[in-house]
């Protein structure tokens, strides 16, 4: 099917399979590698990209799904010259190991503060719970959380 | 990286050597760091020499011949090199250069040798240098695991940037006719006593021609500038915006997708299969039959996994026994002389020692390495050459692989090493790459990117290998007496060898490091046996490798007696432990959680555990509580022996996700076989931490350990021990058995 989207401002037109999921469209049709596979079912997080503002697994969305959707991925969120202040936060707090998981993780915590400017930690825990960190940064992103609301507060 | 390919080794046959436009600095054969009578007749260069530093008239590179699977290595191999040459890190590149004998680790062998690595005495050393030798001269190995980048480099790579620095101002020297003295380097230049800067790249080509100056003193830690303090990762800002290529990320013209589906009974053969469903497929370029299973080729890496998703096959049988239940019985039936591994501790006699026994037997399942990178390699097999993009920890072994399937010269095999996103062991194996270059010798011409699914990556893990213990701990007067610790595991060194073609020379001590080098030298009867088994799963390394099944037993009966005897957990360890380094590590880790005992009151507890891998000690505090709905770990302290800081931030990270890594796969973590499959195939099966489960970790580095440890590995073993003992300290129930959620819920 054909399916027409926005993509970090870009208009983009892809012919896929009308069920191919946007996290496999950005990587191997669009070639924007940012966003992650890590397991194809909504167990990891590694995929998550804004979809109309909104935080999704980008592993769960279809082609038919989008037509005339506004997609924003990690590389759409800031450039490592035009940070956003998520990616600042998490640059000051060294928060990455291997960093695989890092852009679903920064686009979840982006999306959490872009609807909910200053959360409680049990918020935070809800909201992040959900993308996985083999290497164990999860100390590290929550420090990263608190110097962000610091940030965009300020 | 074009001009690093033209660097063959013999290139390198002195201190340094023009290349291109510029110089490559190594270090002297005087520097190598023994002399071994084996050595004499080692082929030129072989083992002497190490290329780190490459200046040409553009720029400055860095080789950091590490793997860098998180552990944020690349970063401070460059660092190290920074230090000496007076130059900062945004001003040169770093790459991962080609693999090559020149750069093989010589810390890998330090835990080959039968001595704890806390023995620094004159024998032990000499050991140690012996099998380097022997190794280096039988099978160099260029390769990043066992906690050694550190150890490896430590030494190396400042003198390989103190010969770069020293050698260019004396081309400066001579350049100005000024004399040496009065020279100073900083920013990248050789500063003239008028002020006149003469950039190394200026200087390079008049550098090439001189002789190097390799007689340096390295600068002691109070005068450094870069390291030993907080440093901003290179990769960082990379790794935050999504900008940074993994190998699963790589791209090239005319690429193609593929992915396998290979027997899930592991190394059982394919019968038959059924692939009209998926060649019907709209994107499915090719199906066709490797080792063990099936390839699909297609468009994209979506279409390859739905294809090979839909194909139906007959597979063989296992190579090991079918049900889960059956490897627990074999290992139970291990415990016997014909299977004894080695005797590899005997002191006193725990027999005839006096005090009332607790008894108890311990199990720690087979875990996944499940890096959230999946498995991947991008291969192009052309007329007269074959490149590989893949991250792999083990460069030069990967090249061997990739040549013999593709039949091409192995000096015509270009592996470009990328960054890995996580390995914890899986890297260290090769089924992902053989497989990828079977694929890319049937599609021969064009460049294939061959990525796991999640479902095959857990179907064809070589998992942690599966152990056992029995114990036997003794206590009278309220002190602990004696420790009979017995280990009986699936060898993971015999399992890991056979899969790169050779067999183990001797005892596997992955069976019981981490136990039987407890350094406990204060309690008087102690014996460590280990049992040997090879008929289960095939099994691999997984992070800290035998320490963290050996460590979890031996601390825990360690627990269990001293609690039987009445005394204090932390004050009985700290009393036992007759090695200085290590009791300042538990009494530090004492001070850091104001330690009043393992008892907090109703449904409270605190849990002390103490394992040496790797050659640091490591103490660990847990503090849970027990709610309506299961055990919440509330904060963690952990203390840790270095012997030397290199970046205070990474080491922090390193022992946080090192011990979150720890605890949350003894939470939660295992696998278990059925009709010969593993059956988890997932996150969702084999969770293990996740962010609201996360405590607070408090971290203490040390620096009186006498040498520079890697701290990778280390954190993780005593991390599941004092878990388990803080459990008992909450709530009176000893679990023996990994992963505690069989036995206990978590909040
Ligand atoms: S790949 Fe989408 S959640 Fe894991
Ligand atoms: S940093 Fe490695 S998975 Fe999160």
């Amino acid at each position: 099917m054909q399916a027409s989207f926005t993509v970090n401002g870009t208009v983009r037109s892809v012919d896929v399979p009308e069920d191919m999921p946007l996290l496999w469209i950005l990587r191997d049709e669009i070639g924007l590698m940012g966003t992650k596979y890590g397991c194809g079912i909504a167990q990891c997080g590694a995929c998550t990209v804004h979809l109309d503002g909104m935080a999704v697994r980008s592993c769960q969305v279809r082609a038919y799904e989008l037509d005339g959707a506004e997609i924003t991925t990690i590389e759409g969120l800031g450039t490592p010259e035009a940070q956003h202040p998520v990616q600042e936060a998490w640059i000051e707090t060294q928060v990455a190991q291997c960093g695989y998981c890092q852009s679903g993780q920064i686009m979840q915590a982006a999306s959490m503060l872009a609807n909910n400017p200053n959360p409680s930690d049990d918020e935070i825990d809800a909201v992040m719970s959900g993308n996985l960190c083999r290497c164990g940064t999860y100390p590290r992103i929550r420090e990263a959380i608190r110097l962000a609301i610091q940030k965009q507060g300020a | 990286m074009g001009k690093l390919r033209t660097l063959t080794r013999r290139t390198f046959l002195v201190g340094s050597t023009a290349v291109a436009g510029g110089v490559a600095f190594g270090i002297y054969r005087a520097k190598a760091p023994f002399e071994n009578p084996n050595l004499a007749g080692l082929p030129e260069g072989a083992a002497s020499f190490n290329p780190w530093v490459i200046i040409d008239a553009e720029k400055i590179t860095l080789i950091a011949p590490h793997a860098d699977k998180g552990q944020g290595v690349f970063s401070a191999q460059a660092a190290m090199i920074v230090e000496e040459l007076d130059i900062e890190l945004d001003q040169v590149e770093i790459s991962f250069g080609t693999p090559d004998k020149a750069y093989m680790n010589g810390a890998l062998t330090d835990a080959m040798v039968p001595f704890p690595q806390y023995d620094y005495g004159k024998v032990a050393e000499g050991a140690r240098r012996f099998a380097g030798g022997v190794v280096r001269a039988a099978l160099p190995i260029m390769g990043t695991g066992g906690s050694s980048a550190m150890p490896d480099s430590y030494d190396k790579l400042r003198e390989a940037g103190a010969v770069a620095r020293e050698t260019l101002k004396a081309a400066a020297s001579q350049q100005a006719g000024v004399p040496i003295e009065g020279l100073r380097t900083e920013n990248g230049a050789v500063w003239l006593p008028d002020g006149t800067a003469l950039t190394y790249t200026s200087l390079s080509a008049a550098a090439a021609q001189i002789e190097p100056v390799t007689n340096v003193t390295l600068r002691d830690p109070s005068q450094w500038r870069i390291l030993g303090k907080p440093m901003e990762r290179v990769d960082i800002v990379a790794k935050s915006t999504g900008t940074l290529p993994y190998g699963v990320d790589h791209k090239t013209d005319g690429m193609l997708f593929a992915t396998v589906k290979v027997n899930p009974r592991q190394g059982g053969v394919l019968i038959s299969h059924d692939a009209t469903a998926a060649l019907a497929m709209e994107g499915v370029v090719d199906v066709f039959e490797i080792t063990g299973g099936i390839s699909v080729v297609a468009n994209n890496t979506w279409t390859a996994i739905q294809a090979a998703n839909a194909i139906t096959c007959e597979w063989g049988e296992a190579t090991y026994p079918p049900e889960q239940d059956a490897h627990w019985t074999a290992l139970s039936a291990s415990f016997t002389d014909d299977r004894l591994n080695a005797e590899a501790r005997n002191v006193g006699d725990v027999d005839a020692a006096p005090g009332a026994e607790v008894i108890a037997e311990y199990r720690s399942p087979y875990v996944a390495h499940a890096p959230l990178e999946p498995l991947n390699a991008t291969i192009l097999v052309s007329d007269d050459r074959v490149d590989v993009w893949t991250g792999h920890q083990l460069q030069m072994f990967a090249v061997d692989m990739v040549a013999k399937i593709t039949g091409v010269d192995r000096d015509n095999v270009h592996l470009h090493n990328q960054f890995i996103g996580g390995s914890f062991g899986h890297r260290l194996e090769f089924d992902y790459l053989k497989q990828a270059a079977e694929i890319a010798m049937k599609m021969r011409g064009t460049p294939v990117k061959m990525t796991y699914s999640r479902e095959e990556d857990f179907a064809h893990d070589f998992p942690r290998h599966i152990t056992m213990g029995r114990g036997i701990g003794k206590h009278e007067n309220g002190k602990v007496t004696a420790l009979d610790v017995q280990i009986a595991g699936q060898s993971v060194m015999t399992s890991q060898m056979s899969r790169i073609g050779f067999s183990l020379p001797g005892p596997d001590t992955q069976l019981h490091e981490g136990a039987w080098d407890y350094p406990n030298l204060n309690l008087p009867n102690i014996r460590v046996r280990s049992y040997k088994e090879t008929g289960l799963a095939p099994v691999s390394s997984w992070r800290s490798v035998g320490a963290a099944p050996n460590g979890f037993i031996y601390d825990t009966l360690l627990d269990e007696t001293i609690h039987a005897a009445g005394a204090d957990p932390l004050m009985e360890r700290i009393r036992l432990m007759g090695h200085d380094v290590s009791v300042k590590v538990l009494e530090t880790v004492g001070e850091m959680c104001g330690w009043n005992g393992h008892d907090l009151g109703a449904g409270r507890g605190r849990g002390v555990a103490y394992v040496f891998s790797f050659g640091v000690p490591v103490a660990t505090v847990v503090e849970v509580t027990q709610t309506e709905r299961g055990i919440r770990l509330d904060e963690v302290w952990v203390a840790a022996d270095v012997g030397q800081v290199i970046d205070p931030v990474n080491l922090e990270n390193l022992a946080q996700g090192g011990t979150l890594f720890g605890l949350g796969h003894a939470m939660n973590c295992e696998i278990t076989y059925s009709d010969g499959m593993a059956q988890q195939s997932n996150y969702h099966a084999h969770e293990s931490m996740r962010l609201y489960q996360a405590p607070k970790v408090n971290f203490t580095a040390l620096e009186n350990n006498p040498k520079i440890k890697g701290f990778g590995e280390p954190p993780v073993p005593p991390a599941a021990p004092a878990l388990g003992n803080a459990i008992f300290a909450a709530t009176g129930q000893r679990i023996r058995e990994l992963p505690f959620n069989k036995h206990i819920d978590f909040v």
